[in-house]
């Protein structure tokens, strides 16, 4: 849906310049009625781990969509730590060039760290 | 204070706050699967979950104050004019600014008040404060969220905002009503005089309002009485609602 097919001006809403007017996913079946932008919901269960990916949820803006993901995506005390990424500023390989894009890997054994003994002791690995 | 007097007058104070808590609880459930987006839907639904979680330990509390009388009895049994929770959180909840406006307002009076009741005198009360101090602080930002956005955002929500915001403001001056209940309790150091929190509601409310472009509106109207069991119309409703299950099938439990 471009801006023009929405009733009024898109970037109006939400206050603080935060809703960003082209470019965002506005719930095309949802007739009129615009929906907000989707996010991508990064959490980190504890320190020391990395963010990982958990879902998404839709929000008025980034700072909406952290409070949101707390009530989601945390709410059994799974985090420490949450970003949240406009969906549409996220950049992904295409899944119809898996084949060019991994499997030359597949046969390079000596980029995989398989030669050392890990001690036991190592977590995280 | 005497002992006598403490058997008297702590359940009753008690139940003011499980009251307040348990009210605005059955308030916002009603929002389950209707708020404008499925996002908003969890988050007052779980702010409502984090309200009954006080209630159901203030109740408790109460009712072992009171003598073998159960969380149960206490929210199911009682009949309106039993009810001491103040009028703000039995308003309905309008549309979601109005939602927003009765939110922001108390919880930032919820704030403040667990805050000073963290030092009570009645280690109870002092503990289940402490705990809940956190998440209505976590209310109180996410009604502050949201009054921002709707208040500074465009002439529609603004209108709505402002509407809110005029509708309920009358009925906060009740939250910092004190009478002859509380001035007992303060000075025995278990209450917390609602008199004295109202400089620091104020001056939290204040820039938010501003920074919102709300304006506060000028009324000298000062609707009282829930702390009297007295209550507005739509009070009624509510109870009905709220308490119909429990009192067609005694006991029932799923």
């Amino acid at each position: 849906m471009t801006p023009a097919d929405s009733d009024g001006d898109p970037t109006a809403e939400g206050g603080h310049d935060a809703v960003p007017a082209t470019g965002v996913e506005t719930g095309a079946g949802a007739g009129k009625r615009r929906s907000w932008p989707l996010y991508e919901v990064f959490v980190r269960g504890r320190r020391g781990l990395n963010h990982v990916h958990v879902g998404s949820l839709h929000a008025a803006d980034a700072e909406m969509a952290l409070h949101n993901a707390r009530d989601l995506y945390t709410r059994r005390n799974e985090g420490v730590s949450i970003w949240v990424v406009l969906a549409d500023d996220i950049t992904a390989s295409s899944p119809a060039e898996k084949d060019p894009f991994f499997a030359p890997a597949g046969d390079k054994v000596y980029r995989h760290p398989t030669f050392y003994v890990i001690p036991e002791e190592v977590p995280h690995l | 204070m005497t002992q006598l007097a403490t058997t008297a007058s702590v359940p009753a104070y008690v139940l003011r706050l499980a009251d307040d808590a348990l009210i605005l609880a059955q308030r916002l459930g009603e929002w389950s699967a209707h708020a404008p987006e499925l996002e908003e839907d969890v988050a007052l639904t779980n702010i409502a979950l984090d309200l009954l979680g006080h209630a159901r330990m203030l109740l408790s509390y109460a009712g072992e104050l009171l003598g073998g009388r159960t969380e149960d009895d206490l929210a199911f049994l009682r009949d309106e004019r039993e009810f001491v929770n103040c009028q703000l959180v039995e308003r309905p909840n309008g549309d979601f600014a109005a939602t927003v406006a009765r939110q922001l307002f108390f919880a930032a009076y919820q704030c403040e008040l667990y805050a000073a009741l963290g030092e009570s005198a009645d280690a109870t009360l002092a503990a289940i404060a402490d705990r809940a101090v956190k998440e209505v602080s976590y209310h109180r930002d996410h009604a502050v969220q949201w009054t921002l956005r709707l208040g500074d955002g465009t002439p529609e929500s603004h209108r709505r905002m402002q509407a809110g915001v005029d509708g309920l403001w009358p009925y906060t001056s009740e939250l910092f009503e004190s009478d002859d209940l509380l001035l007992a309790l303060v000075a025995a150091g278990v209450a917390v005089d609602p008199v004295a929190l109202r400089p620091a509601w104020s001056g939290f409310l204040g820039p938010v309002l501003a920074e919102a472009t709300l304006t506060v509106p000028e009324t000298t109207w000062a609707p009282s009485g829930g702390r009297r069991g007295l209550h507005t119309e739509d009070f009624g409703l509510l109870l009905a609602e709220m308490q119909h299950l429990h009192r067609s099938h005694p006991g029932a439990s799923w």
